[in-house]
């Protein structure tokens, strides 16, 4: 049984000007990403990784090259559907959380189902549903404030799940946790990649992720150098096996 | 102008964030422009209040403070009252015009980029 190509690029390459320079984020990539995969995307500062990242994310446009997203080729399409496509078939997760500050749990989560079209009272169900889901169901009127790192990126992860997305993006999603809590975010992740079969896409420096994910992606200089599977992680302590060969 | 410039490009990763969820650009800039509606209104409020006192105080002053009777009371928040507040809410919504449209315009990536 053939999985579907949730995520394809095609020779994508980014370039920026930076004065009279060219500087290429990304060089020629070409990788696809299966439906249900847990990815990371792994590589040193200004490695392209981010870039890349924003380009399967449709946050970024490639200079020249294709991405599809579910077969769509995202160069092509507008504003709207852009934000259609961010609103309804990708969840995002930030290092920083970027939860409204304004807003309480409840409402944060209903955000991107307001977004969507639904009403007040099925958005409200549904995002005291997932908060209950992500363990924090007795939070649900707090504020970011009034949260831990932890908790805030759990609402963050409710929210990412709020319209039921084919792809949740999760930039350094434990950059700014602890160890253990960011075990805990990293198992929470797993978990909803099993129970609601979303493909998980994230950048990160994070090793303790690496036994987390199906495919290990490694950038160097704007391309990719190593794709790992999770039979070939050899992860020791303090070492990843072979990650360091060109 | 620059309290208006200074509150969008603080909120950059907010609006980063909403276009993530699936904002349109035209939302974002409805949310600035009413924020800047409000700031005006309750900003020109005050001010035309301040310069409401300021009127009569100045009027006491040059005549006498005891010629100062109702009626005339009335006529000066009627010449300094409305002009300063609608000239107030106005100036405000058009100073924030210019940085709400910029902002909503960013792409997600470079609105969360920006170190503030």
């Amino acid at each position: 049984m053939s999985k579907r190509e949730i995520v394809r690029t095609q020779e994508v390459w980014k370039t920026y000007f930076m004065g009279s320079e060219e500087v290429h984020a990304l060089r020629g990539i070409s990788v696809s990403v299966e439906a249900g995969e847990y990815i990371s995307i792994m590589g040193p500062s200004g490695s392209g990784k981010s870039t890349f990242f924003n380009m399967v994310g449709g946050l970024d446009k490639p200079t020249s090259g294709e991405v599809y997203i579910d077969e769509v080729d995202i160069s092509q399409l507008g504003i709207y559907e852009l934000a259609w496509l961010r609103c309804r078939k990708i969840g995002y997760i930030f290092q920083t959380f970027n939860l409204i500050q304004v807003m309480n749990a409840l409402e944060n989560v209903s955000l991107p189902m307001v977004f969507a079209g639904l009403g007040a009272d099925e958005s409200r169900d549904k995002a005291a549903a997932l908060l209950a889901r992500v363990g924090l169901g007795d939070r649900l009127t707090h504020r970011p404030i009034e949260m831990s790192g932890g908790q805030q990126q759990r609402v963050a992860i409710a929210r990412a799940l709020a319209n039921d997305p084919a792809i949740i993006l999760a930039d350094e999603p434990t950059g700014n946790l602890d160890l253990k809590t960011g075990r805990e975010i990293i198992d929470l992740l797993t978990e909803m990649k099993e129970e609601r079969n979303v493909t998980i896409i994230t950048a990160t420096h994070d090793h303790k992720m690496l036994a987390a994910s199906d495919r290990v992606i490694w950038f160097t200089d704007g391309q990719v150098t190593r794709i790992q599977n999770r039979e070939d992680l050899d992860i020791r302590v303090g070492t990843i096996g072979g990650a360091e060969e060109a | 102008m620059n309290t208006m410039y200074m509150s969008v490009t603080e909120r950059y990763r907010e609006i980063g964030t909403l276009k993530c969820l699936g904002a349109l650009d035209s939302f974002v800039v409805r949310l600035f422009l009413l924020e800047s509606v409000f700031i005006g209104a309750v900003g020109s409020a005050l001010g035309a209040l301040g310069g409401f006192l300021l009127t009569l105080f100045q009027i006491g002053v040059t005549l006498e403070f005891g010629l100062i009777g109702a009626g005339q009371v009335m006529r000066t928040l009627a010449q300094t009252g409305p002009p300063a507040f609608a000239g107030g809410t106005a100036l405000t919504v058009l100073a924030a015009i210019y940085p709400t449209i910029a902002a909503a315009r960013m792409k997600p990536v470079d609105a969360m980029r920006v170190e503030v």
